[in-house]
């Protein structure tokens, strides 16, 4: 049975019947809503065969689907393996959810809305199970046209600014991501990942060019810094699941791009540019951290949060060791759940007023205690408490880069005192304090809506904070193999440096 | 399960009850829930404390996997043995003790079952402290004390000051963390474990081994115990980083009580206690430790003399005491130090406890300014003061007596740094004695400042708060007599097992009993002097005070604000933190990088475009979007094109 194919296809079918459906306005939205809403949770529920039927002892790719597609050694091949089967429950994990938290605060072309939300959903499976240079690059730059539609159509005041900042960045890499695409068929006849895994196809100098390459793309999608500053305005101005989704999964697209590609087909690049990864990931880590300590906006705060967040992911995997490698795709986990969790902390408040200012809102702990510790629980989980999945990540690739240079994690670490900072100070300003304005009296507490939404994102970060070991399992023998591949390929570097000499 | 997991996961169980249900328990199921859990809690630490150092059954209980990747591999352990077993009977008593006059105390709050929750959530955190068995384990009881700290200073959520004194406290002790999450990175790279048995045993051959950093070689084991004692500064608020502690009375006094005076603050201690093995190695750092300790002994007593508010006159005297603690570890006295903490638990939550008496009893003023002349309606609370007072001035007979002189004779006995922290210990020694009784006469004596109408309503406490004071006073008086000779006698090396490690040649302990004579009567001696003085102050001459702070303005706004500690970080620390905050965000991603990348591109673009006139719709993003789905169509042509 191709379960890849039909838990990435899945969704396309949900689509399709949405955009079929003819009638009222009014009947064709609450369709499109439950078709969406059935369709994401049967996906995942699908998707979790995946995981049941996963085998942890190997480092291979497993559900293997191969079929020629385009001809010349380019194919539609299909697989997972422990790096990236868990980004794929993460999205199918999310969906449902997204759909949800859009119920009743999109109002206009919800068909349309929802057709977008499940051909990205689509997409991004497929970008996670490709392993195929050419699909996988399909699914990578298609997957932000529906992104792009859903920032700039249901987006706030400056959304056609927002989706244009997004797209004039992502374009930038994709170029010369395209370009080393190209390049690589070239030289290596072939687009079929695992085979270009097989060390010692490019040259050193070839290897720091095409590093280049995919590292333009793969920065601006993490984001690291200095290419981030698109991803403040489009979570501002995206709708709520919009955010929600950018957050969680398509930021871990660069991330994972890092390990499926750069790591493994450029080794010695890959070591030659960790110290340059290093800098721009401290860098991340302090100056998004402050940055977020003066935001006025919560959704600008959280999204300079996850900038920050994010170069601790860059910081592990370019550790090159075990525990920042797999510290990066637990973070990379955790952060999906804790920053999409956050998002839709601010939509609940958004929904009720309309804004994201946060000098608005103040003293919600007297009306909305559920909101209050359900909040709570997540402003802690950003900061890194133990207990919550956010510590085990930010502590392993703390870890993993103590190993490799004590500078990057002593620096990184002072971003443990500045997130306390900013995350302790927004929740004052909007939960604690005197409940004094009308309006904000007027707000109710969580719907049960809203708690069916938030109870499994509690219980997840819950379990990923307590007992995360069915995690490392699925990532450890790939990890493994990752690194010692990495490692053998440097050696053998090395030997041909030295007899060259 | 074992008796173990009661005692740990029944404050959890209770919490989360409480804390979930409370709306639908109701007020009273919500207390007797948590209450009950903590006393089964605290019944079966004595049941533990018996079995371990009598019986001497020290084990180690596995409850889950935690962390597992590579080397790095951690579980969710029960660590019980000596060490351990002293602490659980501390938190454990002092916990329900205060649980229990929690009842009384917050009758009229709104939010008792939150209240409760929160108590009981802490104490489960620091029972995962205490009884870890390895660092990551430790670190995560170690901020969990802190999140429930947090929690329970900002309770009264709807005061500004209790929001900022919250966020302090945390913020702060992050700092401390920082210290101590790389102390934990270092011994991890340089042992390659995170448990303790491994780090421990590896530490003798670490001794004297170096890496490079910057421009030196730095010795291993120094660094990586000065970076955890960061982490112990910050959670025992030890000068530099004590900013937070005073701050924290913002909080229900209970709390104070239990999580700022007897147990979560003196976690620093039981750390460092716990990581004997490493600092024994690493001389260096326990000098630091015992000048640390020292310096903060004195200066917290110092700022101690010139408050006004009652339970910050209280917080800096344990800010004080935790000193007295530090230097006695740095002196390779860890069993002094930890029984010290153990008799202090108990008279510094009674006075915490009794200053919430009388706090009760005048309506909730804190100003010790507007108090006076309470005695005669109090007067049991008033005894209460008196016998934490006498076993905080270390009176024979009264618990600190033998743990305090216990360790002002380790430090004289050490000799080197000890000589410093020996006459820190007895300068503060002396200002203790004097603010105590500062304390009790500004508030129990002279002549009522209070209005008339809080003075009509003077009360004594209900029964419920006034049995937990009773408690904590016999654990005052006699904790000092009935255990001095297990923790700190002869014997102690029996007493501990090898829960401490102390090298031959660090003898202080073993010197302590041959000390001079006048080392051993000096403490009670200037003891006296400060009660003398603090009652020619406030009783004889009540003018003397005031014309002492005319006299010397510049000393006692000094000493009045705290050192001027705030106001330095805030100009150093927090202003600037904003300062660049605002100067990146708007100069360095706002005009640098949009500047010169999107928005210079876009702006670029749109003035080729209106030359050329191109540009029809007018939305840029129309084109973008053509562009980008050219480029997908490009590459499918492109690679099919290639195929055939």
């Amino acid at each position: 049975m191709p379960l890849l194919s039909i838990v990435t296809f899945l969704p396309l079918v949900g689509a399709a019947f949405i955009f079929l459906a003819r009638g009222p306005e009014e009947i064709v939205a609450r369709n499109a809503r439950s078709v969406a809403l059935w369709t994401t949770t049967i996906t995942f529920l699908v998707s979790l065969l995946i995981w049941l039927n996963f085998d942890n002892s190997t480092a291979a790719f497993q559900f293997v689907e191969k079929v020629d597609w385009i001809g010349a050694g380019i194919n539609y091949h299909m697989g997972v393996d422990g790096i990236s089967m868990l980004f794929v429950i993460l999205t199918t994990f999310l969906m449902p959810f997204c759909i949800l938290a859009s119920w009743e605060s999109i109002e206009t072309r919800v068909k349309e809305y929802m057709i977008a939300f499940l051909v990205m959903e689509t997409l991004m499976i497929g970008v996670f199970c490709a392993l195929d240079l050419v699909l996988f690059y399909l699914m990578f730059e298609a997957g932000l046209i529906p992104m792009f539609l859903i920032i700039g159509i249901w987006g706030g005041k400056r959304r056609i600014y927002a989706s244009f900042k997004f797209f004039l960045y992502t374009l930038l890499g994709s170029v010369l991501l395209l370009l080393a695409l190209l390049y690589m068929y070239f030289i290596a006849g072939t687009t079929d990942i695992p085979s270009l895994m097989k060390t010692g196809l490019f040259s050193a100098q070839a290897q720091t060019w095409l590093w280049l390459a995919f590292f333009a793309s793969f920065a601006v999608k993490m984001p690291m810094w200095p290419v981030h500053t698109w991803l403040p305005d489009a979570h501002v101005e995206a709708p709520t699941a919009g955010s929600v989704i950018l957050a969680a999964v398509l930021l871990k697209m660069g991330g994972y791009g890092f390990l499926r590609f750069s790591l493994p087909m450029f080794p010695i690049a890959s070591e030659y540019f960790a110290p340059f990864v290093f800098t721009l990931s401290v860098i991340a880590i302090v100056y998004a951290s402050l940055v977020a300590l003066v935001q006025e906006d919560m959704k600008k705060l959280i999204a300079y949060s996850s900038v920050a967040h994010m170069g601790f992911v860059t910081m592990g995997i370019f550790a090159l060791n075990t525990q920042g490698v797999e510290g990066a795709i637990f973070q990379m986990l955790s952060h999906g759940i804790v920053s999409g969790a956050l998002f839709l902390c601010v939509g609940v408040v958004y929904d009720r007023l309309h804004t994201r200012e946060i000098a608005r809102y103040g003293g919600l702990a007297s009306n909305m205690p559920k909101y209050a510790a359900v909040f709570m629980l997540f402003t802690m989980a950003n900061v890194g408490l133990p207990g919550t999945g956010g510590f085990v990540g930010e502590l392993l690739t703390l870890v993993g880069a103590f190993q490799a240079n004590t500078w990057v994690a002593l620096i990184a670490t002072s971003g443990v005192i500045l997130a306390a900072a900013y995350a302790l100070y927004l929740y004052r300003r909007i939960v604690f304090g005197e409940l004094t304005k009308a309006d904000l009296k007027a707000m109710v507490d969580l719907s049960p809506r809203e708690i069916a939404i938030f109870a499994p994102l509690v219980i997840m970060t819950l379990w990923m904070g307590i007992y995360p070991a069915p995690f490392f399992d699925v990532m450890a023998a790939s990890v493994k193999h990752l690194l010692d591949q990495h490692q053998t390929a440097l050696a053998a570097a090395k030997a041909i440096a030295t007899a060259a000499r | 399960m074992t008796m173990y997991h009661l005692i740990v996961f029944l404050p959890l169980l209770a919490a989360i009850v409480a804390g979930l249900f409370g709306r639908r328990l109701g007020d009273a199921a919500s207390m007797a829930v948590t209450c009950v859990a903590v006393i089964i809690s605290a019944i079966l630490s004595w049941v533990a404390f018996y079995l371990v150092i009598s019986k001497g059954m020290v084990v180690t209980v596995k409850v889950l996997d935690w962390i597992d990747s590579g080397s790095f591999s951690v579980d969710w352990a029960l660590k019980i043995d000596q060490l351990t077993a002293v602490m659980l009977v501390v938190v454990n008593t002092v916990s329900a003790v205060v649980h229990v006059y929690s009842v009384g105390y917050m009758s009229h709050d709104p939010h008792r079952p939150r209240f409760f929750a929160y108590l009981s959530l802490f104490t489960f955190a620091m029972l995962m402290l205490i009884t870890a068995d390895n660092f990551v384990q430790l670190y995560m009881g170690w901020e969990g004390v802190g999140l429930a700290s947090y929690l329970l200073i900002g309770f009264w959520y709807h005061k500004p000051t209790a929001n900022a004194a919250a966020i302090k406290a945390f913020v702060v002790n992050r700092v401390g963390d920082f210290g101590f999450a790389l102390g934990i990175m270092a011994l991890f790279l340089a042992t390659n474990s995170v448990s303790f048995d491994a780090v421990f045993g590896a530490a003798p051959a670490l001794a004297g081994k170096t890496f490079h950093f910057l421009w030196k070689d730095w010795d291993i084991l120094t660094v990586a115990t000065f970076l955890l004692f960061l982490g112990a500064m910050g959670k025992s608020a030890q000068l530099g980083l004590h900013t937070w502690l005073p701050d924290a009375m913002e909080g229900p006094t209970p709390v104070s009580a239990l999580i700022h005076a007897a147990t979560m603050v003196t976690a620093g201690v039981f750390m460092v206690a716990r990581c004997s093995p490493l600092f024994e190695y690493a001389p260096d750092t326990l000098a630091f430790v015992t000048v640390i300790g020292a310096s903060t002994a004195f200066f917290a007593a110092t700022v101690g003399l010139a408050q006004n508010d009652i339970k910050r006159v209280i917080a800096y005297s344990t800010c004080s005491q935790l000193g007295y603690m530090f230097f006695a570890l740095g002196v390779s006295a860890y069993p002094a130090a930890i029984f010290h903490l153990f008799t202090h638990a108990f008279f510094k939550a009674l006075l915490f406890l009794g200053a919430g008496s009388v706090i009760h009893a005048v309506d909730g003023e804190q100003d010790m300014r507007r108090m006076g002349g309470l005695w005669k309606h109090i007067k049991v609370t008033y005894v209460m003061m008196w016998i934490g007072s006498l076993a905080l001035a270390g009176f024979p007979i009264f618990a600190g007596y033998y743990s305090k002189d216990m360790i002002l004779e380790v430090a004289y006995a050490a000799g080197g740094v000890g000589q410093y922290a020996y006459i820190m210990g007895m300068a503060a020694a002396i200002l203790t004695a004097f603010y105590s009784w500062r304390l009790i006469f500004m508030t129990f004596h002279g002549k009522p400042r209070a209005d008339h109408h809080v003075m009509e309503h003077v009360h004594e406490s209900p029964m419920i708060m006034l049995a937990p004071l009773a408690v904590l006073a016999v654990g005052a008086v006699f904790a000092g007599i009935a255990f001095h000779d297990g923790f700190i006698g002869h014997h102690w090396k029996d007493f501990w097992g090898s829960s401490i490690l102390i090298l031959e040649n660090h003898k202080a302990m073993d010197e302590a009993h041959s000390v001079p004579f006048l080392v051993k009567v000096g403490p009670i001696i200037v003891g006296i002097i400060g009660i003398f003085v603090a009652w020619i102050a406030y009783i004889r001459d009540t003018s003397l005070p005031h014309r002492a702070a005319a006299q010397q303005p510049l000393l006692y706004q000094f000493l009045l604000n705290k050192w001027y500690f705030d106001e330095l970080y805030d100009r150093i620390f927090v202003r600037p933190a904003f300062w660049i905050g605002r100067v990146l965000w708007k100069g360095g991603d706002g005009k640098i990088i949009d500047g010169l990348g999107p928005d210079g591109f876009a702006a670029t673009v749109v003035r080729l475009a209106r030359r050329a006139s191109i540009l029809q719709s007018g939305y840029v993003y129309h084109y973008a979007f053509a562009m980008l789905i050219g480029v997908a169509a490009l590459v499918t042509y492109f690679f099919s094109a290639m195929g055939h």
